[in-house]
């Protein structure tokens, strides 16, 4: 296995199962309240568990907390990929 | 008196802690924001009494939706002796940020970590001495729906109530704990007193979830469950119902009309014919109902609802809606109020006025009753299921052409981000109650609408005397002909029509006043409509009963929910314009068809 290097990508556009920790947070006000109360903070690590189908929402954990969040919103959130969560 | 405020994240089980400590029993569920409105109870705490409030959950001090605002209005406006925190155990490291924000503020607190056997499976441990000396506030491990713990909490609420401490106001002015700060004392608090394995989640729910939220076979598996719970509960009640009126009817003729006979015969009459055939007649029902709580209980304490909305945002997307919207449209099918109290939880106003607009086509479980006898009436046992699963699927179909017929005007942007709780399975207790909870629920209805209703039914329909009852010449008689006109196209005779002036006011009248206005309970009056309407008619009017206005309580509620007139009016013109369309498609087909 190659050795990983860091790169900056989108929480919509892992892959299911892939886990990655949140660089980044391109909310304000209202949707940056929600996606920290969820739990969605800087520094922590997201896996996405499956999104729907019909381009629908994605199924993620960060934490011990399970969220759905529509693709649109995922965008906002900059994460970097890691192999898996022993990497952390 | 002292006042003790519940707060917490939305699904902390803020209302299941407040029905053990109250004895009330505030409706709960496995889905964030079951609780919209403010709820008190009086209890006595040692040797005082004490109120406590249920508030809806919050997820921040700062948030804008109508139920926040409610816990914010409440807090500002009112003094508060302690306020319980109550926190889901096993999401600690992230609930742990409104604990913080309160002790900012500087409120009079304790922390309740409830869920805690949940966290216990998950290997979470915490050093509850330890978190309560960086909090400086007392801290206790609970299990609300178990009732571990909880003994424990009552002491150390007592304890906090016993001193002087005068009562605050919350001062939601002041300028809340910056983002920094507060995920560093996160951090720390979490570090010293939290234990977290490196893979904390439930097993059962992952292998569920990799089945039912499956990205081909989820919306195939969630159809089928709710066609066998729809179908699961015509064919266990309607057997219930069929024994329960024929024990209405023995106890008439073998028991009320010999005792009743010595009083003058119009008083017979209204007391027999009107007031016992309704209410009884209505009243075979319940246990119906009963069964379509508990089912409801059952799917609403899974955590599936949170599935549903996964599983249908994407479709509703594309109708203006989102997943919420569609979880109340399925708590609209118990009953339409409380879904659109639900709405709620919703930021965007365009978003839940579209929502309220949509959810009285969902079929609720007065119509139900509607449905269940005039299909048993007219169409065979073989039939029956899926004559009413089809107006299940017209339900759900003039939702879906509703909201896409008015999203331009409701159109919104609101962000879907939504928890997903566990699987969990309610207690005999909890299923028990909500039960209970419904027929209570009816019995203040009955009280209410149907006697009054079936009485007012008797009356017209046996007024002047001097006519037959419930003919042309009485009043109900020249009501319903004057409704001819616009009625007769869509095939609903006179005497269906007097049900539907009355199923404005409430839909479980429809059957009483049927009986009411027959003169016959039960069975007889199964079989005389079989002979006086056929399918087609029945099916007309079934369509229309489902789509047109909903009841009083509905049209009363979108008017306060919306505070809006115009909206009001839009929400009882819009279904009564499409009921009839609907029907007179429907009804002209099937005759043109030469059924």
């Amino acid at each position: 296995m190659r050795p990983s290097v860091p790169f900056s990508t989108l929480l919509s556009s892992l892959h299911a199962g892939q886990f990655a920790i949140i660089s980044g947070l391109d909310a304000q006000n209202e949707l940056y309240l929600r996606l920290t109360a969820m739990g969605l903070r800087i520094g922590k690590q997201v896996q996405l568990l499956r999104s729907a189908a019909f381009s629908g929402p994605l199924h993620v954990r960060v934490g011990t907390t399970d969220i759905m969040l529509r693709k649109s919103e995922a965008a906002r959130v900059q994460v970097v990929p890691v192999d898996d969560a022993a990497n952390v | 008196m002292k006042r003790i405020a519940l707060l917490g994240m939305p699904n902390a089980g803020k209302s299941t802690f407040f029905n053990r400590l109250t004895g009330a029993s505030a409706r709960v569920g496995n889905w964030p924001g079951v609780t919209v409105d403010l709820l008190g109870a009086k209890v006595l705490i040692g040797a005082n009494m004490v109120e406590a409030i249920d508030l809806p959950g919050i997820y921040d001090l700062q948030g804008f939706s109508e139920d926040e605002e409610v816990v914010r209005r409440f807090l500002s406006l009112n003094q508060v002796d302690l306020a319980v925190v109550i926190v889901n155990t096993a999401q600690i490291e992230r609930q742990l940020s409104l604990v913080l924000q309160l002790k900012h503020l500087g409120v009079p607190m304790m922390v309740l970590l409830n869920m805690s056997d949940e966290a216990k499976k998950l290997g979470i441990t915490i050093d509850t001495q330890q978190l309560s000396g960086l909090l400086d506030c007392p801290v206790a491990l609970i299990s609300a729906k178990y009732g571990n713990g909880y003994q424990g909490a009552y002491q150390l609420i007592q304890k906090e109530l016993s001193g002087n401490r005068p009562p605050v106001t919350v001062n939601l002015a002041s300028p809340p704990l910056a983002e920094p700060a507060l995920e560093a004392e996160m951090a720390q608090v979490i570090a010293a007193s939290v234990q977290i394995p490196a893979h904390a989640s439930d097993q059962l729910t992952q292998r569920m979830d990799r089945v039912l939220l499956h990205p081909i076979a989820g919306l195939p598996i969630f159809f089928f469950i709710m066609f066998l719970l729809f179908q699961g509960i015509f064919i266990l009640g309607k057997p219930i119902q069929d024994g329960l009126a024929w024990l209405f009817q023995l106890i008439r003729t073998s028991a009320l009309e010999p005792l009743l006979s010595i009083l003058p015969a119009p008083v017979t009459g209204l007391l027999l014919d009107g007031i016992y055939n309704g209410v009884g007649t209505v009243a075979s029902f319940v246990p119906l109902i009963v069964l379509f709580f508990l089912f409801m209980a059952l799917v609403e304490d899974s955590g599936y609802l949170s599935r549903a909305a996964f599983l249908m945002d994407a479709l509703m997307a594309k109708l203006g809606l989102d997943g919420r919207s569609f979880v109340m449209v399925l708590m609209g099918f118990g009953c339409n109020v409380p879904a659109l109290m639900g709405t709620r939880v919703m930021r965007s106003r365009p978003l839940r006025l579209l929502t309220m607009l949509v959810i009285p086509f969902s079929l609720c479980s007065a119509r139900l009753q509607v449905f269940v006898f005039f299909i048993a009436a007219l169409f065979t046992p073989r039939q029956a299921p899926l004559v009413l699963f089809s107006l299940y699927m017209m339900s759900f179909a003039t939702t879906l052409l509703s909201a896409l017929l008015f999203k331009s005007k409701f159109a919104n942007s609101e962000p879907f981000i939504l928890e997903m709780p566990p699987y969990r399975f309610p207690t005999w207790r909890q299923m028990v109650l909500r039960g209970w909870q419904e027929v209570h629920h009816f019995m203040h209805r009955a009280t209410k609408f149907i006697i009054i209703g079936v009485v007012l039914v008797y009356v017209l329909t046996n007024f002047p005397t001097n006519v037959a009852p419930a003919s042309s010449g009485t009043i109900a008689g020249w009501l319903g002909t004057s409704l001819a006109p616009i009625l007769d196209p869509i095939g609903i005779n006179m005497q269906l029509a007097i049900a539907l002036i009355f199923g404005f006011v409430a839909k479980e009248i429809v059957i009483g006043s049927l009986a009411v206005i027959y003169g016959m309970d039960g069975g007889a009056l199964m079989s005389t409509m079989a002979s006086q309407i056929d399918w087609v008619q029945a099916y007309s009017f079934m369509l229309f009963t489902l789509i047109y206005t909903p009841c009083l309580s509905t049209i009363a509620t979108i008017r306060t929910e919306s505070r809006s007139r115009s909206f009001t009016l839009l929400a009882l013109v819009w279904p009564l314009t499409l009921a009839w369309v609907v029907s007179f498609v429907f009804y002209r087909s099937a005759r043109a068809f030469g059924y």
